[in-house]
């Protein structure tokens, strides 16, 4: 037998009395040995740790493209095709970010990715008091049809992918897309992409919210029900840790929190009266990739396990499409630092490549200047030829799960994985995860983290170079930054201003009280808010129809 | 420094989220650290108008507003703030703002009333020590 238990005991029982000798001339350096997260790590694992914990290769590993998908979910990984390199962009009106996503697609991107400005994610048009001074900042403004259309001027919608970052309104913005692919004559099984789309984590992390949860909810399950009837190839939510992370959860609380939501959504799904199989190949999935490489790697090949196993046992799901669990990735904008930002491109790519090594199907890398303001073009290239050195020059991409069957990985894998499970278990004592969101429980779960890692930073447990230390005096501004004018505003309010007096207006309110009925009765909104769109009707005249049928939410000033 | 002491308990500070902007990590967590360091301390909550925050400011009667943008707007919200507290006839009150904020922005607030605008990057201690030294004496 090759590895014989007791034989390896006698070795690292051999191994630990010299280290013990050794560690008299040299000792550890006088730290905690913690992932970034704070979870303590072995220094070594062997095959009797993998033995202790009940590692099997069949049920625990097996081949990519097979459940459980650990390895990942294409047979041959990026042999096949490389991951989808999708760089997050929106900036100031639909003009320039059009212009943007051309500039990417030009340079070798592969998808778009589009981020919408405040008051869009909140589903106000751009000349609401609300908008005041956000219009443009932090992603593009789209408060109509015609915006939309603008937007995706010259692109051609069956050949790229979409993915659309929004949530609260995400129906209407869908709606909008619907309505313009549409219009252009594309074949629906053509209209491929992504919408964010998921609901719970806003009230758990990223708070751009409308509606109180429940009702909510409830548009996220009709988008689901009306993309698996009419629109086969939409990727109908993208269930998001991101957020949960940037808000400060740990790598176990991302994962935890971000697969309850999921389970949630499927749950609501199967009330709706749909199939498991229908609709569940079309949920994917988005998380961080943070600092710490091994921690990462770990946690999306416990991801996938966990997603398969409860797919599969829980909820029954037959198609192995159903099981796996797909995922997009974006490095982690809050281990940015201001300070030396040169330094962000090194996380970048280390972030990256931990991506690539947890085996992700869609990447985005973040700009060297994102905590600064939105990325400049210079740096948005250098992003993006991150991602292409990765996949071109390291020979990473030759591989499948290349780092399954290290003792290390495997072993830090079950922790995660296990860590995660209990969580898991924990929400559903408490009814699920809406119930969970609904108490609040996530939420001061991620608190306690961030407060905790900030203190851990304080005291430099944890340290960010540059930050707190290896700190120096820095020119005042290291590096170009983008300024967004403030007369964007004022644009986009007058072309506003002119599609209402141009539209009919007898026309909008009788589709806008269309939406406000199929609200009132329950029935699916997407039709109704399609044809409200078509008619022109507004982001925010859709939005405010249903706020006033299902109200708006608020937190508390909980902290 | 994060030993409560007995000497701030009389300093009342609002953290404030004006704006549509929801990223909340830095204020509740230095909301946090600021009661943890022994001052009274009242948060706001999300998505408030620059109006809703003048309220809590005179309601709460503060001698610190500390306001956290990180959408890009502060140069919008921030001087209403400011002048919103100030027309109310609340004198004497400590102006912050928080967040990802440009350099050439730090002097167009400082003339709106800003004091400090703290970046990212910026220590627990430092905002504490800053708070020690500058809040108003009464």
């Amino acid at each position: 037998m090759a590895n014989d238990p007791g034989k390896i005991e006698a070795m690292q029982n051999h191994w630990q009395k010299k280290l013990t000798e050794s560690l008299k001339k040299v000792p550890e350096r006088p730290v905690r040995f913690t992932t970034w997260s704070d979870l303590e790590v072995p220094l070594l694992c062997t095959p009797n740790d993998l033995d202790r914990i009940g590692f099997d290769f069949e049920k625990d590993l097996g081949f990519p493209g097979e459940y459980p998908f650990t390895r990942g979910v294409q047979p041959n990984m990026y042999r096949g095709k490389l991951w989808t390199m999708r760089q997050f962009a929106g900036f100031s009106s639909p003009e320039e970010t059009n212009q943007r996503f051309k500039l990417l697609l030009e340079k070798g991107q592969t998808g778009l990715s589009t981020a919408f400005d405040m008051p869009t994610l909140m589903g106000y048009d751009c000349d609401s008091p609300m908008a005041l001074g956000e219009v443009g900042k932090c992603g593009v403004s789209v408060s109509s049809l015609e915006d939309m259309e603008t937007l995706f001027e010259g692109i051609p919608l069956d050949e790229v992918t979409t993915s659309m970052t929004i949530n609260g309104p995400a129906i209407v913005i869908l709606a909008m897309y619907y309505v313009m692919a549409e219009k252009r004559g594309i074949p629906r099984e053509k209209v491929r992409g992504t919408l964010q789309n998921d609901i719970l984590k806003e009230y758990i992390a990223q708070k751009e919210w409308l509606f109180p949860i429940a009702p909510a909810v409830k548009c996220v399950i009709d988008t689901i029900e009306y993309g698996t009837r009419h629109y086969p190839n939409w990727n109908t939510v993208s269930i998001s840790g991101y957020h949960i992370r940037e808000a400060g959860a740990t790598a176990v609380q991302e994962l935890a929190f971000t697969i309850a939501d999921g389970m949630a959504y499927v749950e609501e799904s199967l009330k709706r009266g749909l199939q498991v199989d229908e609709f569940a190949p079309r949920l994917s999935f988005f998380f961080d990739v943070h600092n710490d490489f091994f921690e990462e790697i770990a946690k999306f090949r416990a991801a996938r396990r966990i997603w398969a196993k409860l797919m599969k046992e829980r909820y029954g799901a037959k198609s192995p499409k159903s099981w796996m669990l797909r995922t997009h990735a974006q490095t982690a904008g809050v281990s940015l630092t201001a300070q030396q930002p040169m330094n962000n491109v090194v996380r970048v790519a280390i972030q990256a490549m931990a991506g690539v090594l947890g085996g992700v199907n869609s990447l985005h890398t973040n700009s060297m200047d994102e905590t600064l303001s939105l990325p400049t073009d210079e740096a948005v290239l250098v992003a993006l030829r991150t991602q292409q050195v990765l996949a071109e020059e390291s020979g990473v991409a030759n591989f499948a799960d290349p780092l399954g069957g290290s003792y290390l990985v495997e072993y830090m894998t079950h922790q995660v994985e296990t860590a995660a499970w209990e969580y898991i278990h924990k929400i559903d004592e408490m009814g699920g995860m809406v119930a969970a969101v609904e108490n609040g429980f996530p939420q001061a779960e991620i608190g306690n983290s961030a407060y905790h890692f900030q203190r851990q930073l304080e005291k430099k447990e944890k340290v960010m170079v540059g930050v707190n230390r290896y700190t120096m005096e820095e020119k005042k501004r290291a590096i170009e930054t983008l300024y967004i004018d403030r007369a964007v505003e004022g644009r986009q309010a007058q072309k506003l201003k002119a599609l209402k007096a141009r539209r009919d207006g007898a026309k909008v309110q009788a589709s806008l009280e269309g939406v406000r009925l199929a609200a009132q009765k329950g029935d699916n909104l997407m039709p109704s808010i399609m044809e409200a769109v078509r008619d022109w009707a507004t982001l925010q005249e859709v939005c405010d129809t249903l706020r006033s049928v299902y109200g708006i939410y608020r937190e508390d000033g909980k902290f | 420094m994060f030993q409560g002491n007995p000497e701030r308990n009389r300093i009342r500070v609002l953290i404030a989220k004006p704006g549509l902007d929801g990223h909340d990590r830095g204020a509740k967590v230095i909301a946090r650290a600021l009661r943890d360091a022994g001052f009274e301390v009242v948060y706001t909550g999300l998505h408030q108008t620059p109006e809703m925050i003048v309220q809590a400011a005179i309601q709460e009667d503060v001698h610190v507003v500390g306001i956290s943008v990180l959408s890009g707007a502060h140069n919008a919200l921030v001087p209403e703030v400011i002048r919103g507290v100030k027309s109310a006839g609340l004198q004497d009150v400590l102006f912050l703002v928080g967040g990802i904020i440009p350099e050439e922005d730090f002097e167009g607030l400082k003339q709106a009333g800003c004091q400090m605008v703290f970046t990212p990057g910026t220590s627990l201690e430092e905002i504490i020590n800053y708070i020690d030294k500058n809040a108003p004496a009464r």
